[in-house]
């Protein structure tokens, strides 16, 4: 019913709208076409400036309303460098933005067709088109020059000391593997995937770097180590996404990819600087990877070394949960841990 | 004239008959080859628009759909179950259903309405009208790249309607996601389907491109050379160019996927492990796939912006009664723009894991982009300086169109940088980059081209009210729904999601998410205010009592008001001069068709 009213109420504003452009359309033609066209420049003149005016304080007030809610800082080092750009890309693009907007609807107002006034015949003059054809090109050469050398720090290599960290996509979420104390992760093949014997990643139990690999419900990080993301997908195109860290990397099946950084804050201490009780870090997967994409969340927790160290101590190995007769080979793999059912429930 | 005798021919092969048709060409035409399987470059024009306008309102549709979700995430809207059944129980759409809408919504507004609806409408009514030819170089390929569309377009709807729903991979249809039936319900028939018609489609375009080139390259008329013919012939030239190189590129990549999907075939596939079971492919690139469709989808965005780009200059013109600033240097940034769009589909792939070497390049051609755009934007400011502007609907979307092509374009140098991409990849900034810049741009342009060349179509006007109150509502709204998607970007906020509540990071932006989603419903209905005034003028607008109502120097305007297939009753007239003499040497405008006088200053 309301919603028949509500087609109701819509279509008699379409009557209204349309009798009273029927009825202008009939006043102009009595007034003379010229005498129309002077009211209606006038009105449009007018509304052109008065866009241009309240656009101008609109985009203030939006910024004022919503910059609380965005970038804040970054979390990860390499991701100031990202945000410097932004900020040096936002006042070169900010300034011409606002140049740009002011010539247009003023020069439309100002221009607006009056009794008397010619139009002036200015088809073309060099040196202005030589003016911001190389004007652009300088500022653009700034950017670009800026960009690569950020792009090329982002891109190195991991430094050596830098922590590893597997992250593999599938529908609908994310497998976390560390390397464990030998800090190499295994050998794994998608053949060799058996949900059923605890193995989503098909890790290859003949090489000894599996034994000591771990798998783990969230992503935890020592706060100003580099960590290096070994990034895979199982089925489809997935994506890491890591908002507060400014990285991102495709999870491409069959090719696998790595990003790394360092993290600066613990989540402790994010918690703190965005008096949010509820910041966490996550993981979004930030390419369409079907029907559950917006439900891929990963968490990630940066800590203390302690804390990781704790956290670390008290994971079970892959290889133990694989071959529950063989546990006691692994002595450091408390049987009925809590963790240990989530990742059991988390590769289902 | 050849033309003529093109034309001729063409018509004599169809209708069988040997009658010679004299110039006027009063033959009769019976309704199907008039209306139906016309020849006649006007008509055709007219099917492709209103074909457009059809495929716009159900695109745009589905985005209010999918708005509905994303304002009003707990909100139950039980019509909605009327309308869409088991994809949307309970009055809430599904996320199977949510995809389906967005990757629709993306491929209709693309590829249905902005290319073959733009360029398809005003190639087609242009070309021949403004290089003096009586019609294209093949009528016949012409209406057969209508039928293509038609059939295409057909094909489309059908899927929309299969019991597994159409496609759902996004509208640039990745694979493995789009290959293979066990990862979405849509990567069922509805994919086929979708290939299906895209490969009609590109048919369609090849045969309107070829077409299109060919015209205006052999068929102008007497003493139009290239450099007098208007910034619109220049525009579709490059666009033409632009389809006839990429989208054969385009139907590769669909070919390959059609053979990983049905013909054990490993193009793009490999170590997957789908559905409890390992498949057999291996040694595939995912990302080969996305080198195939960008090589297409970079050089796409300027397929539909470069038409919109050449109709608003020729608007601005003529409504500032003032020549084009720089003509030389808008066909060079249009040349520069066209070479470019090929030499940077890789931008849309900095994440991928793409070597960041190579990706360096990418960077520096894309932000180079950012010259021959600037030095359009610059033109169109300073003929519009010291002009004498009347705000005819068309001029007002033109100058709309110069606002929104700078708001977006300059966010293009955001993503176009590599380092800040890596931030705001596949976030709402992306979203409101494209949807300004090629969206919200290139539907003014062809909003700018419908007021301005309407009454050529119909010898009627529409109505000017409607068309201010649809330009004011369009161009505010349009700023309100997109602007405030460049902060949920910063935020990191990620498109293609149904739901945003589980999220710490991203669900600050309850409230505004609603509000965009009011505007956006609003923006829609004025956008239905526009099709009611458009078909409503073809039968009782305002009608046409001369044959030039602007005052345009154009040739066009040298037909009569309701001009025959042929166009030009007599001879074709001959050109002596540019297409721009606006207010020169004291006079508001002089024709191109007029010879240079004794007296009369040089440009």
């Amino acid at each position: 019913m309301s919603g028949f009213l509500a087609v109701l109420v819509i279509v008699l504003i379409f009557i209204v709208i349309f009798q009273i452009a029927k009825a202008s359309e009939y006043v102009s033609i009595l007034k003379g076409e010229k005498k129309a066209r002077q009211q209606s420049n006038r009105i449009n003149g007018f509304l052109l400036i008065a866009f241009l005016v309240l656009g101008l304080i609109g985009v203030y007030y939006c910024n004022d309303l919503l910059k609380g809610k965005i970038l804040g800082e970054s979390a990860s080092v390499q991701g100031e460098g990202v945000d410097t750009l932004i900020y040096v890309t936002l006042a070169i693009t900010g300034i011409v933005f606002v140049i740009t907007q002011i010539l247009l609807f003023w020069f439309a107002f100002k221009y607006q067709e009056k009794e008397g006034q010619k139009a002036f015949y200015f088809p073309h003059n060099n040196k202005l088109e030589v003016i911001w054809t190389v004007i652009p090109a300088i500022a653009l050469t700034v950017l670009v020059a800026f960009g690569l050398k950020h792009w090329f720090q982002l891109t190195s290599d991991a430094p050596k000391d830098a922590a590893v960290v597997e992250v593999t996509g599938k529908q609908f979420n994310w497998l976390i593997r560390y390397p464990g104390k030998d800090g190499q992760l295994g050998r794994r093949d998608f053949k060799k995937i058996d949900e059923a014997a605890s193995n989503p990643l098909g890790m290859d139990w003949d090489d000894q770097l599996s034994k000591d690999d771990f798998m783990a419900t969230e992503v935890h990080l020592v706060v100003g180590k580099p960590v290096k993301f070994v990034i895979g997908s199982r089925d489809v195109i997935h994506d890491v996404g890591l908002p507060q860290f400014r990285m991102k990397m495709d999870a491409v099946p069959g090719i696998p990819t790595t990003l790394w950084f360092t993290p600066k804050y613990t989540t402790k201490q994010m918690k703190e600087k965005t008096g949010n009780p509820d910041f966490t870090y996550e993981i979004s997967c930030d390419q369409m990877c079907g029907s559950g994409h917006y439900s891929m969340r990963g968490v990630i927790v940066v800590e203390t070394q302690e804390e990781y160290d704790a956290w670390v101590a008290k994971q079970p190995l892959q290889y133990s949960l694989a071959h529950p007769a063989a546990a006691p080979a692994t002595p450091e793999a408390p049987k009925a841990d809590s963790t240990q059912k989530t990742v059991a429930a988390n590769i289902k | 004239m050849s033309n003529e005798a093109t034309l001729h021919s063409q018509q004599e092969v169809m209708h069988g008959a040997h009658d010679h048709h004299d110039h006027e060409h009063h033959h009769e035409d019976s309704f199907i080859s008039k209306y139906v399987f016309s020849m006649d470059h006007k008509m055709i024009a007219k099917q492709f628009l209103i074909t457009g306008i059809v495929w716009a309102i159900i695109g745009a549709f589905f985005s209010v759909l999918f708005r509905l979700q994303l304002g009003f995430p707990d909100a139950t809207f039980p019509w909605l179950e009327s309308i869409l059944g088991h994809w949307a129980k309970g009055g809430r759409i599904t996320p199977e259903a949510y995809y389906a809408l967005v990757t629709m919504h993306g491929t209709i507004l693309v590829f249905f309405v902005l290319t073959a609806g733009l360029s398809g409408t005003f190639s087609n009514l242009l070309i021949p009208l403004q290089v003096g030819a009586r019609d294209m170089a093949s009528p016949f390929m012409n209406c057969l790249s209508y039928w293509f569309f038609f059939l295409a377009s057909l094909v489309m709807m059908a899927s929309l309607f299969v019991q597994t729903g159409p496609a759902s991979g996004g509208w640039t249809m990745y694979p493995p996601l789009s290959a293979l039936g066990d990862a979405s319900i849509g990567s069922k028939i509805g994919v086929d389907l979708w290939l299906t018609s895209m490969a009609l489609f590109v048919v369609s375009q090849l045969l309107g491109g070829l077409n299109y080139i060919s015209t205006l390259l052999n068929m102008r008329t007497k003493g139009m050379s290239m450099t007098k013919m208007p910034l619109t012939i220049w525009s579709f030239f490059f666009t033409a160019v632009l389809g006839v190189l990429s989208f054969p590129v385009l139907l590769s990549g669909f070919i390959l996927l059609l053979m990983d999907r049905h013909a054990g075939t490993s193009f793009y596939l490999s170590d997957i492990f789908i559905a409890g079971k390992a498949l057999a492919n291996e040694g595939g690139s995912a990302i080969l796939y996305q080198h195939l469709f960008w090589f297409l989808g970079h050089p796409e965005v300027y397929i539909i912006i470069l038409p919109a780009m050449g109709m608003v200059s020729e608007v601005l013109a003529v409504s500032s009664r003032k020549p084009i600033f720089g003509y030389l240097a808008m066909i060079g940034s249009l040349f520069a723009i066209c070479i470019l769009a090929f030499l940077v589909w890789a931008h849309h792939m900095f994440v991928t894991g793409l070597n960041p070497f190579l990706g360096a390049f990418f960077v520096l051609l894309t932000l180079l982009i950012a010259v021959p755009s600037a030095i359009k934007v610059f033109n169109w400011l300073t003929t519009i300086w010291k002009g004498n502007i009347r705000f005819t609907p068309a001029a007002l979307f033109s100058i709309g169109f110069v606002s929104t092509f700078i708001s977006g374009g300059l966010t293009g140098i955001w993503l176009g940088n590599s380092s800040i991409d890596i931030h705001l990849h596949d976030t709402y900034f992306v979203i409101a980059h494209f949807h300004i810049v090629m969206g919200v741009s290139a539907f003014f342009g062809m909003f700018a081209g419908i007021y301005h060349w309407f009454p050529k179509m119909y010898g009627r006007f529409m109505n000017n009210t409607i068309g201010y109150i649809h330009f004011w509502v369009t161009l505010i709204g349009a700023y309100l729904i997109f602007w405030p998607m460049h902060y949920e970007g910063m935020a990191g906020m990620p498109r293609r999601y149904f739901d945003y509540s589980s999220w710490t990071s991203f669900n600050q932006f309850g409230g505004l998410n609603a509000f965009i989603s009011i505007v956006v419903i609003l923006v829609f209905a004025t956008q239905l205010l526009f099709v009611f005034n458009f078909f409503y003028s073809i039968f009782k607008g305002r009608k046409l009592t001369e044959q030039n109502p602007w005052n345009a120097t154009t040739l066009e305007w040298t037909t009569p008001i309701h001009a025959g297939h042929g166009n030009w009753p007599g001879e074709i007239p001959e050109v002596h001069r540019w297409a721009y003499d606006y207010s020169k040497d004291g006079r508001d405008f002089i024709p191109q068709t007029e010879p240079i006088g004794p007296n009369e200053s040089a440009h």
